[in-house]
């Protein structure tokens, strides 16, 4: 049972509560998704929280959220509030945003790439 | 992990770098109990290690308390495994495996928002475990298959058989694959992608 051995787990939220300043990831002004591609925007800024200094290392080349979360080993709720913050810092910027209605065009693209696989 | 710890995080292999030309990202979840073999079909046709991300449950509550091992905890976290297939320069897929029973249907709300669509992962063995899924997912408006893992040792019930089990529609696709094969999990996705594709040129036409 491999989904078993992690599938729960206890995780500090006091610690959590810190990196994020006690904010939610649903106060983010963004709307932002685990598959949304961060890309960085500009170096890390000496003194900057280190969480978030190694969230514009991360993002030299585009990464989701998901991954940030992966590499970061934070949830996504506080994530959310460290790349929103960064947002607005001019620190990084989002590349993709989930498309509210998959068209056709956008479902040729993937069955095309799949299909290449 | 303290905080001093994040200045020592390891980002992507080199070989596991997006493009820079990446613009644009979708996601699929692929649902069902434990041991059904999500997290399987995930890494067969992923590109990366898959990897995995965390949610926290905030909210207390029944049918949690016994899987809680942490009773002084008031927060829990689940984690889900996730995979990426890079489709072209530009487009992104992410593939991610959430467990289908009720008790984390809390992490379903942003995840399945902005989905293309979902796989429903289902064993012969133990179909009762996905009626809740099913319901949920025609419930949310989420399109999805029905793909049946074929276990070595489950019994082989035809699909005219496990389509009436689940009581699932006509216009549901109903397949079957091998999780742990590549080709037969992309064989499932593409499923999915034909299947969502006639979903809108129906909805183009009207």
């Amino acid at each position: 049972m491999k989904e078993a051995d992690h599938e729960w787990h206890d995780d500090g939220p006091e610690r959590l509560y810190v990196i994020t300043g006690g904010r939610s990831g649903t106060a983010a002004p963004e709307a932002l998704d685990l598959v949304t591609l961060v890309i960085s925007r500009a170096q890390p800024a000496p003194g900057m929280q280190p969480e978030r200094a190694a969230i514009v290392r991360l993002c030299r080349a585009p990464l989701s959220v998901a991954e940030l979360t992966a590499y970061l080993r934070l949830p996504f709720s506080a994530v959310a509030v460290l790349v929103a913050d960064l947002m607005a810092e001019g620190a990084v910027e989002t590349r993709s945003s989930v498309p509210p209605v998959a068209d056709l065009r956008l479902l040729e693209e993937v069955m095309d790439g799949l299909e290449q696989l | 992990m303290d905080s001093n710890s994040f200045d020592a995080v390891v980002g992507p292999r080199s070989e596991d770098l997006l493009p820079a030309s990446a613009t644009t990202s979708v996601k699929v979840v692929v649902v069902g109990g434990f041991g059904v073999g999500k997290t399987t079909m995930v890494g067969a046709v992923s590109e990366i290690e898959p990897m995995t991300t965390e949610e926290t449950m905030t909210r207390a509550g029944e049918g949690v308390d016994h899987l809680v091992g942490v009773p002084d905890k008031s927060e829990t976290t689940v984690a889900m495994d996730f995979g990426r297939i890079s489709l072209n320069d530009r487009l992104v897929l992410y593939l991610f495996g959430a467990p289908g029973q009720q008790r984390f249907w809390f992490l379903w709300q942003g995840l399945f928002e902005g989905a293309l669509g979902a796989v429903v992962l289902v064993d012969t063995r133990r179909l009762e475990a996905c009626f809740d899924v099913l319901g949920r997912l025609e419930e949310g408006g989420v399109p999805f298959l029905v793909a049946v893992n074929r276990f070595p040792d489950a019994p082989r019930h035809s699909l005219d058989e496990i389509r009436a089990a689940l009581d699932l529609p006509e216009h549901v696709p109903l397949i079957t694959c091998d999780a742990r094969d590549r080709d037969s999990s992309r064989g499932v996705l593409m499923s999915l992608a034909r299947f969502l594709h006639s979903i809108a040129l129906t909805t183009e036409a009207s």
